[in-house]
């Protein structure tokens, strides 16, 4: 289970009861220890992470809300908003299909080499982002193995929709699995089996026991994998052919008119993203509070 | 032993086999055809590419910025995470939420944000140029990207480490007269190893990988702020397959490296638990 660590898990810990009233704790030096740990946090990620977010909103409406707003209004900028929602909306469902199918499979089931799988289902985040997208390339590019064959076709997959798919499935691939594997195999199958003892069908078990014991667990990992989906830069970037208005997602137009020196434009596209980060933790949040990550 | 152990519960052919079908069809053909691509390279060629004075060049860049903003993360990650785990104070909440901000935060906005912050009439640059301390466009710009992107690692592997330090144990050294300093190298740092090389390993990990957030902030010239993965994608868009396979392959095998470390380290880090307990 190497890579099973390899996405931080919201600890999100209590503070221990005992913390205020501990004999011998309050003296002057513990004091400026106290606030000498807490200065250095809140300092460290004011410079690292508070600051470049405000940046993008001060940049964003940097020449006001008028422009800011029009900004919005170029075709290319709507161009890019329309692929980036098609992309996701294709992806998070069948990524969350086939993380429903692992966690059944992996949760419910004792088999010969589960742990190799389970090894391998977490292997993409273990992996740079140009190495996905750069094997859809090796294997569908003009150059690559099926490239002759797809170019005779005339189907496209590199520099086109199916390609930014592909890698963008890659990078978040394990996202829903990883999410519900150990959650279901905590929860048990002691319910399931009763349902079926009891005559329920498999897909009735599934929908009516199953289901709603996962359903916070399933949203928390939904909304991870929605969050990489829409954000993805070097899978995407490699696939792509960033051609305006046809294959450039929201990550992808940034740059483009970051380098265009069209600050407005390209902080503002960053600021729906932002909002989208900013929703995906308040989500979060929301869903650890109702304690299904109690471990 | 048979394959798998039976049971009443239904649905495993269809699962698992969509499952493996699945993996296989999105990460193990597509990783094999990468690997396949390199080997058709003959060794000569495959050697003249991985150990390019450019590639040299980039790994340097890419393994010292990571390992120094693994560094880094974990000595403020500790600094985060103890602050988190043992100080009450307003907002403390807000602050443990924002810590994964970095990961859900598209890489690209993070990689403009912070280029414009720390450039030279930057919210912060403006304040370090004047002291000569350059940052946007130099390999410390890389190493803060860097560090931004996997700060989170570092903190969420600390955090339930710290939660596990025996807060006896201190106040038994503290009443037997150990100073602070003293209990902190023999109770707390002992406890909490395992789990800061963990944090060290993950960031780490993270930060050789990364591509959309250190391509703004680099200034990416060749042999001095080019990172492996801009190498890559520089081969493939001159349409140099196989140079680009050659890297990947470089890059994957130190991705398993650091995976086999992680495994390590996480047995390492039970068999003491286990010891602990008894």
């Amino acid at each position: 289970m190497a890579a099973a660590a390899l996405r931080p898990d919201a600890a999100g810990a209590a503070l221990p009861a005992d913390t205020a009233a501990r004999p011998g704790h309050n003296t002057w030096m513990s004091a400026v220890v106290r606030w000498l740990f807490i200065g250095v946090s809140l300092a460290f990620l004011a410079a690292l992470l508070i600051a470049p977010v405000a940046t993008v909103f001060a940049m964003a409406l940097a020449r006001g809300l008028e422009v800011y707003l029009t900004s919005f209004a170029d075709p290319d900028t709507l161009a890019a908003i329309r692929l980036t929602l098609v992309n996701a909306a294709v992806v998070v469902p069948l990524n969350t299909v086939f993380g429903l199918a692992a966690a059944w499979a992996i949760a419910k089931f004792e088999f010969r080499g589960k742990s190799v799988l389970i090894t391998l289902i977490d292997l993409p985040l273990a992996i740079s982002p140009v190495i996905a997208g750069m094997v859809f390339v090796l294997l569908f590019g003009l150059h690559g193995w099926f490239g002759a064959w797809l170019l005779e076709h005339d189907i496209s997959v590199i520099f086109a929709l199916p390609g930014i798919m592909l890698a963008t499935m890659f990078v978040t691939f394990p996202y829903v699995a990883r999410e519900l594997i150990p959650l279901m195999q905590q929860l048990g199958n002691d319910e399931e089996e009763a349902a079926i003892t009891l005559g329920a069908g498999g897909w009735m078990t599934f929908f009516r026991v199953t289901l709603p014991r996962i359903r916070w667990g399933l949203l928390y990992g939904l909304i991870l994998c929605n969050a990489r989906a829409m954000g993805e830069f070097g899978a995407v970037s490699v696939v792509s052919g960033h051609i305006r208005g046809l294959t450039n997602t929201m990550p992808l137009h940034i740059e483009i008119l970051y380098n265009e020196y069209n600050f407005v434009g390209a902080f503002a596209v960053a600021s729906l993203l932002t909002l989208l980060a900013g929703l995906t933790l308040v989500v979060k949040t929301l869903v650890e509070r109702t304690g299904y990550r109690g471990r | 032993m048979s394959f798998r152990k039976p049971s009443v519960l239904p649905g495993f052919g269809l699962t698992f086999g969509f499952t493996t079908f699945f993996l296989s069809a999105i990460v193990l053909l597509p990783l094999a055809a990468l690997v396949l691509a390199a080997a058709s390279m003959h060794w000569s060629e495959f050697v003249a590419v991985v150990t390019s004075p450019r590639a040299l060049g980039s790994y340097r860049l890419s393994f010292g910025a990571s390992a120094l903003a693994a560094t880094i993360n974990v000595v403020f990650g500790f600094v985060l995470a103890w602050t988190l785990v043992r100080y009450e104070f307003p907002g403390r909440k807000l602050v443990d939420a924002l810590i994964d901000l970095p990961f859900a935060l598209p890489t690209a906005v993070s990689g403009i944000a912070l280029t414009t912050v720390f450039a030279q009439h930057g919210w912060i640059g403006r304040y370090l140029e004047p002291l000569g301390i350059k940052v946007a466009y130099t390999w410390l710009g890389v190493t803060l990207a860097l560090t931004l992107i996997s700060m989170p690692f570092a903190v969420r592997a600390l955090q339930p480490a710290l939660l596990e330090v025996q807060r006896d144990l201190e106040d038994a050294a503290e009443t037997l007269g150990a100073n602070r300093f003293y209990s902190f190298c023999r109770i707390i740092l002992p406890t909490v190893l395992p789990s800061l090389l963990t944090g060290f390993t993950l960031a780490f990990a993270r930060a050789v990988g990364e591509y959309g957030s250190v391509i703004f902030i680099a200034g990416n010239l060749p042999m001095k702020t080019e990172i492996t993965p801009l190498l890559i994608v520089i081969h493939l868009e001159q349409f140099d397959y196989r140079g680009a396979a050659a890297l990947g392959v470089v890059m994957l095998a130190m991705s398993f490296a650091v995976l086999f470390t992680i495994n390590l380290l996480q047995a390492w880090g039970r068999r003491r638990h286990v010891r602990a307990a008894h």
